[in-house]
């Protein structure tokens, strides 16, 4: 047997609320030094670098909502039966280039949950896709994280 | 590999150039603070150590994420546009530790004018810890 309930199951196609940020050209800025661009227009801040989004849309929480190992916690996953993370891999599909002055609105969507024999045991695999829309509802990309628990 | 990055000129096996990063404390704090990213791996050393059990302070999975990019990314410039990106984080890597990346083409559309790579970070021992591939699509 398994070690998903229909419980946890049932949060597959769960959203998140939709979150809209500005991009303005100090984060910009900021992103391309802590992250060792070479590129002027990224580190003038002119355009994106293009895992950019990851910081726009990483969850900003308050410090009373973080475990005390710092992490927040993602409402839009179940309690998992299994909970050590292990590895996480992106998979992004870029329609448009991300500029300061932008309107962006980010969308999470839980897609997929599911289990795989390994060799210490039950491992759990999830999805999560990101939407990231313009203002006028163009869509800039599409990232799916998949994530691997034990 | 071509100076620039032309397509007409691209062939399956050219190699990307490497680029050695040797990420400190500094960066990691800039990094996750851009972020708002509060996981004690990357700065409280003795929880890194001690509750997880890491080698280290581990450096932020998307930040080797940003360096598979930049592999491809760097080297096209302003001559495309990264159209797919795809990677993994396999294995950790730590403050003091040099990485390595770079890639190869795998595939080349004239037609499409588009370009399929294999990225990688590589830590000195040499294993692959972040694996990926990227879609280009040149102007």
């Amino acid at each position: 047997m398994g070690v998903l309930t229909d419980e946890v199951l049932a949060a597959v196609g769960r959203k998140g609320p939709p979150r809209t940020e500005v991009v303005n050209r100090r984060d910009l800025r900021k992103y391309a030094i802590a992250t060792g661009q070479t590129q002027r227009r990224y580190i003038d801040g002119d355009e994106a670098p293009p895992l950019y989004h990851v910081a726009l849309f990483w969850d900003v929480v308050p410090l009373s909502e973080l475990s005390p190992d710092g992490v927040s916690i993602d409402r839009l996953l179940p309690r998992f039966p299994l909970e050590k993370a292990m590895a996480g891999g992106l998979d992004i599909q870029y329609f448009q280039k991300i500029r300061p002055g932008d309107v962006l609105t980010g969308t999470r969507t839980l897609t997929s949950i599911y289990e795989k024999a390994g060799r210490s045991g039950a491992l759990i695999f999830y999805e999560v896709v990101l939407d990231v829309v313009r203002d006028d509802g163009t869509l800039v990309l599409t990232e799916k994280t998949t994530r691997l628990l034990r | 590999m071509t100076a620039v990055p032309d397509v007409d000129r691209l062939a399956v096996g050219d190699a990307l150039p490497q680029t050695h990063y040797t990420p400190d404390n500094v960066q990691l704090f800039f990094y996750n603070a851009v972020l708002w990213n509060a996981h004690r791996i990357h700065y409280d050393l003795p929880y890194a150590t001690e509750v997880e059990g890491y080698e280290g302070l581990v450096i932020a999975g998307p930040l080797l994420g940003d360096w598979l990019a930049q592999a491809v990314d760097n080297w096209l410039g302003e001559c495309g546009f990264v159209q797919r990106l795809e990677y993994s984080n396999r294995q950790a890597s730590f403050i003091g530790e040099t990485l390595c990346t770079g890639g190869v083409v795998t595939a080349v559309d004239r037609t499409r004018r588009t370009a399929e790579f294999e990225l990688f970070v590589k830590n000195a021992a040499g294993d692959i810890i972040t694996p990926g591939k990227a879609t280009v699509q040149f102007d």
